[in-house]
């Protein structure tokens, strides 16, 4: 690819932008760095697009994006998934600009070029004047390298790094843990919120893992609870956890009892849970089957953060899309049972709609705290940004260090995977 | 209906309705939560849908969601709410959709204009009331609020449309 600046040519002092236990104000300000980024970790790695059940039939496509860069994933009729550019090779426009839907083909608007759901380049109006040294099969939409695990779709530019499931690896069996909230039924999205906030990518990606934050900022959330619903929440006392899973990946355990929704299923079921408990039986729904369904509508107890763009959060998909140094959009992606009993997916909607997206009870508050920073950052750029937090206090977990469920362990993790990629 | 009688009504919903925006810009929770009848639903929908209970919506509340919501914004431990973005909005365009018994249904056109933190964001809206008529004025038994980008790339609100 000819660029006018290479990427690859600038010379970064990482050491100085990321420390074990700080990191540097420009890392949420610098334009230039920004840029470097979407080069060097947006497009050497997997960044996660679909859930599999978005696109869930031959013909099925849906419009992502893999740091800034659009792309259509979509469903061919093999049923095989593919990520591809969405941007026509003639003369760069996109080829589709619905959301979501099914269909035979994608065309580009502005000289007919067509594609089929594999990317290809199917026919163009008045070939002729092409001659034959023109080959269509050079000219296929860009396709992305795709995998998938247990649902999830990445994709990647770089065909060298290592297959999806090894980039994950100890995140894999919280993945399959987190699953578990199909409660006997394939997890199935379900809708999402959408909202862009000014702030950069990293800001969101820090609070995933950043449990310090919830009873401050969560507290009008919290004080709408029942009682019993807010002593599960309330966390931070608890026998919680964050761990180091390796390649920027982190999971913050929160309620220790729902880390496997299967466990003990005997427990007494929570009081806000009790009249879905008994439409379940009135429906004919057997006593462990309503217990298992139960447990998954509540959610999981962790949050499991992927590096760089996407959590498995408690009950939903938690997705970034780095817009720009200051602007990052989000997504919290709704997640049900798929065949599962219509009253149990609707309080999921419910739940959803309590704390999450533009009008939730925690979103908002979120989103002021997050441009706060931004909009804080903009004055003492020699001051550092501390995560420092239970440093001296962590202990070697399963797969890496673990700390106090409030601790800046998470962060750590991922800002060592930064400080990895961006000095390759 | 004859056209002075659809006038009478027209008249008598746009004031209903123009009296609610003026709540609303004004904050006045608490008398906004009196126009409502218990039973009734406020949703900001994200699709279309036939049932909105059956789909992912930005708001769908019943009576004890409006009144957690009113409670959240008002006793100060909600960061983005302390304080919220001011509001002015126009409502105009007024159409009776349909009139039953003491049900009609107006649909409406919203303009909203917020502040806050030095930049405006502009919102608008389709809304669609369900009204039921009392002696005096209306109840409210159902607010739509279509936002146009509504399935799109929004940011959060911490007022009420």
């Amino acid at each position: 690819m000819n660029q006018l600046i290479d990427a690859k040519d600038i010379t970064l002092d990482t050491e100085k932008l990321v420390e074990s236990d700080q990191i540097a104000s420009s890392m949420y300000t610098d334009e230039a760095l920004f840029d470097i980024e979407q080069d060097r970790i947006f497009r050497q790695t997997w960044v996660w697009v679909a859930h599999e059940s978005e696109v869930p039939d031959k013909g099925s496509f849906k419009l992502s994006h893999v740091g800034r860069e659009p792309v259509i994933v979509s469903r061919d009729r093999k049923r095989n998934l593919h990520v591809m550019l969405n941007r026509c090779r003639h003369r760069g426009a996109t080829v589709c600009e619905i959301h979501k839907g099914k269909t035979s083909s994608f065309q580009c608007p502005y000289h007919g070029w067509g594609y089929g759901l594999d990317g290809s380049l199917r026919a163009i109006p008045h070939p002729e004047q092409y001659g034959e040294s023109f080959d269509k099969a050079e000219y296929g939409l860009f396709a992305l390298r795709t995998e998938s695990y247990n649902g999830m779709i990445f994709a990647t530019f770089n065909d060298d790094i290592e297959p999806l499931e090894e980039f994950l690896g100890a995140a894999k069996k919280w993945i399959d843990l987190f699953m578990k909230q199909g409660g006997g039924f394939p997890v199935k999205t379900m809708g999402e919120h959408q909202f862009s906030v000014p702030m950069n990518w990293k800001v969101q990606l820090e609070n995933t893992t950043d449990a310090y934050h919830f009873p401050v900022v969560h507290k009008s959330f919290l004080k709408s609870l029942d009682g019993e619903a807010e002593e599960t929440f309330t966390f931070l006392e608890g026998e919680g956890f964050v761990e180091d899973l390796g390649n920027g990946h982190s999971v913050m355990v929160m309620i220790p009892e729902l880390v496997d929704l299967e466990d003990d299923l005997e427990r007494k079921i929570p009081e806000r849970f009790e009249a879905l408990a008994e439409e379940l039986r009135s429906e004919g729904y057997l006593d462990d089957q309503v217990r298992r369904i139960v447990r998954a509508v509540g959610g999981s107890g962790f949050n499991l953060n992927l590096f760089p763009n996407v959590a498995c959060s408690m009950a939903f998909f938690r997705v970034l899309t780095p817009m720009a140094v200051n602007r990052t959009d989000i997504r919290h992606i709704a997640i049900g049972m798929d065949g599962g009993p219509a009253v149990a997916n609707r309080m999921r909607l419910r739940l959803h709609e309590h704390f999450q997206g533009p009008m939730g009870f925690g979103s908002p508050d979120d989103a002021e705290v997050w441009e706060r920073i931004q909009r804080g950052v903009d004055g003492g750029k020699e001051l550092p940004i501390l995560v420092n937090r239970g440093i001296d206090k962590e202990i070697r977990g399963e797969d890496g260090p673990r700390g106090h469920v409030s601790d800046e362990t998470g962060m750590r993790a991922a800002y060592s995977m930064w400080k990895r990629m961006m000095q390759e | 209906m004859s056209n002075s009688e659809h006038n009478e009504l027209l008249s008598r919903v746009t004031r209903f309705i123009w009296g609610e925006a003026a709540l609303l810009d004004a904050r006045e929770y608490d008398a906004w939560l009196d126009l409502w009848q218990t039973e009734g639903m406020y949703i900001i929908p994200i699709e279309e849908a036939e049932n909105y209970a059956e789909v992912l919506n930005l708001c769908y509340d019943n009576d004890k969601m409006r009144r957690d919501r009113i409670k959240r914004f008002q006793e100060g431990f909600s960061i983005s709410s302390a304080p919220p973005a001011i509001t002015v909005r126009t409502v105009s365009r007024f159409k009776i959709d349909a009139l039953e018994g003491d049900t009609v249904v107006v649909s409406c056109a919203q303009h909203l204009v917020e502040d806050k933190f030095g930049r405006q964001r502009l919102w608008a809206a389709n809304l669609r009331y369900t009204l039921t008529a009392t002696d005096a004025s209306f109840t409210l038994k159902e607010k739509v609020v279509r936002l146009l980008n509504s399935d799109g790339v929004l940011n959060s609100f911490s007022y009420l449309f």
